[in-house]
């Protein structure tokens, strides 16, 4: 047992002070692992960094290749439609549900009873968010000359700073539905918004009439709309007008989550 | 407010809707002191700790850790958790779950040395989800002390060990507290509290019954055992008015009594066979049954 008294320092630490440099590692800590966990569960890896690009390489390369040559505006909105859907998955998904387990299995509890940065917990996911909205973005850039797309470096950038902000909204989404609904309920709610959110918007295909009217309270509608204008696809409403939605979207709903998360945990 | 204690909960009161949760407890944690709390379920314990973690706000009166709130995160840079019921990540590695909790605070041990003390090195590769119960006790009491805390909380920390790795706990535990850390445990097990604790309080229905040391929660309680071999039948010593109850156990006779030396007398007396006399204090086991037994909860 000499060995264990051996490995202990002679007197506690007696400075509750947290270096500056400290507390940045606490936050890079908390979200290398947030990330790390999620590029370890296949199950949510696999279909958020992949799908996009595969569905992208089906639909736009492998089955309507040789249509969209012939329309470079068909081809771009098929290339806005998957990398946006790519965008989505991991904020909505990766809120709604882990927040609503992590409250109800007591991970979160143990977190704001241990001496962690109290935003460290969303900004981690928030970077975990971001940096798949980047990876997928990247993967579609990647392949982007297979369905004859071509972007200048201006148009290049604009479409990964879309892309990457574009995943904000959605994380606001899912921390919204995470600190209100139940661990098992949290998946059907997370389904239903991600569904509506995608088909509703008019993100994969034209919409009818009707629908095209309501289609501007969905935040996909917005980050399409945006990604139009960047690469010159003819695109609806004023671009300050749609950030403003998707800033709005996301300040209120954070608002709205984090204050009952920081009441009611 | 006394500075002097570590954690201090005054006149606390917690209602969860018209359940009483905590009925004006007081609980004080001092320095260098492993404080065992004791109570059946539901007595408090978990929202007494909860107050004191800023987990939870007192409807009624006060919770300080080191005389300050513990919703500040710099008052709990001071403190180590391990509680009840908390999922980890179960894709995270053992050394990660360390390292993470590590970077909370200003001067933490490496996982290395946390994982030596706590006896899980051999666990440091493995996915947390992959881990036993027993061994996920085991990490999350590596998670607690890896922040060099002052004070450590810990909740029912050694449920799921077999005996060897409850006993490699009390070691370390025994290990912090003479390095001069203090500890709040609350446990089920009274053999623990014995074992370990220089305080204990017991609480029942938000309130606390008793509090001091071991030995004198049990001098609280009068009652002493006797146990002998003897010719008399349970009846007979039954009958006995300074004899609490008598019982038969493998022709032996266990008598509990508040006097012990005047049943001795006359026990001596009637019996010219009397054997192999025992008599024995109540354990903190029986002290602990009949305070709270004694409060009808």
């Amino acid at each position: 047992m000499s060995a264990i008294s051996a490995q202990l320092p002679n007197q506690l630490a007696d400075s509750a002070v947290m270096p500056t440099k400290r507390l940045l590692r606490a936050y890079f800590t908390e979200a290398k692992y947030e990330t790390l966990r999620m590029f370890r569960t296949p199950a949510f890896a696999i279909p958020f960094l992949g799908l996009p690009v595969l569905l992208y390489l089906l639909f736009a390369v492998a089955i309507f290749g040789a249509a969209i040559r012939n329309d470079l505006n068909a081809g771009l909105f098929m290339f806005a439609a998957f990398a946006l859907f790519g965008v989505m998955g991991p904020g909505i998904f990766g809120f709604g549900m882990l927040v609503a387990n992590e409250r109800e299995h007591g991970l979160l509890t143990l977190k704001r009873a241990l001496p962690m940065p109290p935003p460290a917990y969303l900004v981690a996911k928030l970077l975990m968010a971001v940096m798949f909205a980047a990876i997928v973005m990247a993967t579609m850039f990647a392949v982007m000359p297979l369905g004859h797309l071509h972007f200048s470096f201006a148009q290049f950038f604009a479409l990964a700073a879309v892309g990457i902000f574009g995943a904000l909204p959605f994380c606001a989404i899912g921390l919204f539905i995470g600190v209100r609904a139940t661990s098992r309920s949290a998946p059907a709610f997370v389904n239903i918004i991600y569904q509506l959110m995608m088909h509703a918007s008019g993100l994969f295909y034209p919409l009818p009439k009707f629908l095209r009217a309501i289609a501007p309270v969905w935040p996909t509608y917005h980050l399409q709309q945006l990604f139009f204008r960047v690469v010159g696809v003819p695109s609806q409403g004023s671009a300050i007008i749609h950030i403003a939605v998707l800033t709005g979207v996301t300040l209120l709903l954070s608002f709205f989550a984090m204050h009952r998360l920081a009441s009611k945990g | 407010m006394d500075n002097a204690y570590l954690a201090d909960l005054s006149g606390a009161k917690k209602k969860f809707g018209s359940i009483v949760a905590l009925d004006g407890l007081d609980l004080q944690v001092r320095p260098g002191e492993l404080f065992a709390v004791l109570g059946p379920n539901g007595a408090g314990k978990t929202t007494a700790i909860s107050l004191l973690l800023g987990l939870q706000q007192p409807d009624a009166g006060t919770a300080r850790l080191f005389g300050k709130s513990p919703q500040l995160v710099e008052t709990r840079r001071q403190i180590g958790v391990m509680m009840q019921e908390a999922a980890l990540a179960p894709e995270l590695r053992v050394r990660e779950q360390i390292d993470l909790v590590a970077s909370y605070y200003p001067v933490p041990l490496t996982p290395e040395a946390a994982m030596e003390l706590t006896h899980t090195t051999a666990l440091a590769d493995r996915p947390y989800g992959k881990l036993s119960g027993g061994q996920k006790r085991q990490v999350q009491f590596a998670m607690a002390i890896v922040g060099q805390p002052k004070l450590l909380f810990l909740d029912e920390p050694t449920v799921g060990l077999d005996v060897q790795a409850r006993e490699l706990l009390w070691v370390t535990l025994r290990k912090l507290v003479n390095n001069g850390a203090s500890i709040v445990l609350t446990t089920h097990y009274l053999e623990e509290a014995e074992a370990l604790a220089d305080r204990v309080a017991v609480l029942a229905k938000g309130r606390v019954l008793a509090s001091g040391t071991v030995n004198e929660i049990r001098s609280l309680v009068v009652r002493k055992r006797i146990n002998c071999s003897t010719t008399l039948t349970v009846e007979e010593v039954a009958a006995w008015p300074e004899v609490e109850n008598a019982t038969a156990v493998k022709q032996r006779l266990l008598i509990t009594v508040n006097n012990a030396e005047s049943v001795l007398r006359r026990l001596l007396a009637a019996d010219q066979n009397l054997r192999e006399v025992e008599v024995r204090s109540a354990g903190l086991a029986e002290a602990f049954v009949e305070l709270t037994q004694e409060n009808k909860v």
